[in-house]
């Protein structure tokens, strides 16, 4: 009987220690590429970074300049597209979390938001080129702010819904119980309750939307030049990486770097502050 | 029995359902004004589903309903035109486990007063320290009143949520098992409250704890099943149950 035990439970150690070296290979091989990419992007990006890039536009070739019009044109884009689809997104996911919480119409929506927060990027950047851009017959900064703001919209719905759903019943029954109206408690107490993973969700949302390509490579296009015109073609960050990126110009190609760089310190950045300001503190 | 003259809340034939479960049937009491009613029974017999009705709590779930009447001061709950808010408003609840809200332990006490009343800054102050001091608070927060009422003990949560019920001085005070997350001296502090609570309100109370329903509460209703078996006065009920079913259950041969 001891015996037996015994080889049981040896049986469960080794087990044991093989499934936790598994676990340590996927983690050395997540870890492996992840550190390659960053490694090769420090090499190849910290030297081509400049104050240059914060003074010039994007050159002719063979020409020194920055990438000053890409960053504004970024910026804005990113900005626009926040604005416009965040609260979209708070109050969708609202709806779906507080209201609807148990109606079919809330799942199917919850059901096709999932399938918009997997959709391709490219698919979000033909649909705006399609029913904005070739309307209009031309790229602009809205078409390619409308094309974050329509990813960034389930991301947040997603995220608003799930911190929601988060806050325990007893919370909204005991707001209730005082004589709260349902919208008071949602604004007063849900809202209140769930405000870190919201704000953590719509800052990881836009660290998404700042990398993405495809959509405005159909939407916003490029553009040489300063411009602060969103109704016309501009230029940012994913767009211009991608051309220079591809070009045999070695300038180029070192400002793709350096516009690779500057992506990734952003992202960085929001993730940090997301962490440093959001999470919920220890008691 | 509770005279009609006494009477806060008199539930007539009150049948409740969870989607297909039948899960109160047919039942009819009077709670009594400025009385505690202390609701007795093993797990799962309606106690909790009952105090739920008599705020409409149930309303917030789909597929919960309730046939019957529900008469406070003579107006049917169920069948009111009056906003389920103000009604809320007159009947306050405190749950089973503490639900501090997400902000200070002042902003906590006057979110429901700020919700129906005006008050000038030192009234409202006045009335946060009213509640407090009457749940036995007051002592042990006064100057830490701007902390978040997260930072506060579990018993001291419990009692910030009584706090709370009472500071916008309802009419009814509904305890859902206020004590049993909480140690015997919070216990005792809560009890005692309770006996002083009931000059001024109208308490229906559920409780595991048949002491506590012996010590604290002046009616007593044993549930079973969904049925209630036996309603009377607690000395009555405790020391001579006139059904078998109740004494099984105090003497601890059942349930």
């Amino acid at each position: 009987m001891k015996s037996n035990q015994n080889s049981r439970f040896y049986w469960r150690k080794c087990k044991n220690t093989l499934m936790l070296s598994l676990a340590y290979v996927a983690v050395i091989f997540g870890l492996f590429w992840l550190c390659w990419i960053i490694f090769t992007l420090v090499t190849r990006g910290i030297p081509a970074l400049s104050p240059d890039l914060f003074l010039h536009e994007t050159p002719a070739p063979n020409e020194t300049g920055g990438l000053i019009n890409a960053i504004l044109g970024s910026l804005l884009m990113v900005a626009a597209g926040t604005l416009l689809g965040t609260p979209i997104g708070i109050l969708a996911g609202t709806y779906l979390a507080e209201y609807g919480r148990y109606s079919r119409f809330a799942k199917v929506t919850r059901f096709l938001n999932d399938i918009l927060l997997s959709a391709p990027s490219i698919i979000i950047g033909l649909f705006i080129y399609s029913i904005y851009v070739a309307q209009l017959n031309h790229f602009s900064g809205w078409a390619g702010a409308f094309a974050l703001a329509l990813l960034i919209i389930p991301i947040v719905v997603r995220t608003t819904d799930s911190m929601l759903n988060l806050v325990p019943n007893n919370l909204r029954e005991a707001a209730v119980a005082l004589g709260c109206p349902q919208w008071r408690v949602i604004v007063m107490i849900c809202y209140r309750a769930a405000k870190s993973g919201i704000l953590t969700g719509i800052l990881l949302a836009v660290a998404r939307i700042a990398g993405e390509t495809a959509p405005l490579l159909f939407t916003a296009l490029s553009n040489q030049f300063m411009s602060w015109d969103m109704n016309s073609p501009m230029a940012n960050l994913p767009v211009v990486i991608y051309q220079y990126a591809a070009s045999p110009f070695t300038d180029w190609n070192n400002l793709a770097w350096a516009g690779a760089t500057l992506i990734t310190l952003f992202v960085l950045c929001l993730n940090i502050a997301t962490r440093v300001f959001f999470q919920p503190k220890q008691k | 029995m509770v005279s009609l003259s006494e009477t806060k809340i008199a539930v007539n034939n009150l049948n409740f359902y969870y989607g297909d479960f039948h899960a109160l049937k047919n039942i009819n009491l009077r709670v009594a004004k400025n009385k505690v009613t202390a609701f007795i029974g093993p797990s799962g017999c309606g106690k909790s589903t009952l105090l739920r009705t008599f705020n409409r709590m149930f309303e917030l779930y789909p597929n919960q309903r309730a046939t019957g009447a529900i008469n406070l001061d003579g107006e049917n709950l169920l069948a009111t035109d009056t906003d389920i808010a103000l009604i809320r408003a007159k009947v306050g609840m405190v749950f089973q486990k503490p639900t501090p809200f997400p902000m200070s332990i002042y902003d906590n006490v006057a979110f429901g007063i700020r919700l129906f009343e005006k008050l000038s800054k030192s009234e409202l102050n006045d009335r946060i320290e009213w509640a407090l001091t009457k749940s036995a608070l007051w002592n042990e927060v006064k100057d830490k009143l701007y902390q978040s009422g997260d930072s506060l003990s579990g018993g001291q949560q419990q009692r910030l949520c009584i706090a709370r019920g009472i500071a916008i001085k309802p009419d009814v005070l509904l305890l859902d098992e206020p004590c049993s997350a909480l140690d015997p001296i919070s216990t005792m502090k809560i009890e005692e409250l309770i006996n002083e609570l009931k000059n001024d309100y109208t308490v229906a109370m559920v409780t595991h704890n048949m002491q506590q329903a012996a010590r604290c509460s002046d009616y007593t209703a044993f549930m079973y099943l969904g049925e209630l078996v036996e309603f009377g006065e607690t000395k009555q009920i405790f020391d001579k149950p006139k059904i078998q079913r109740t004494e099984d259950y105090i003497r601890g041969k059942m349930g």
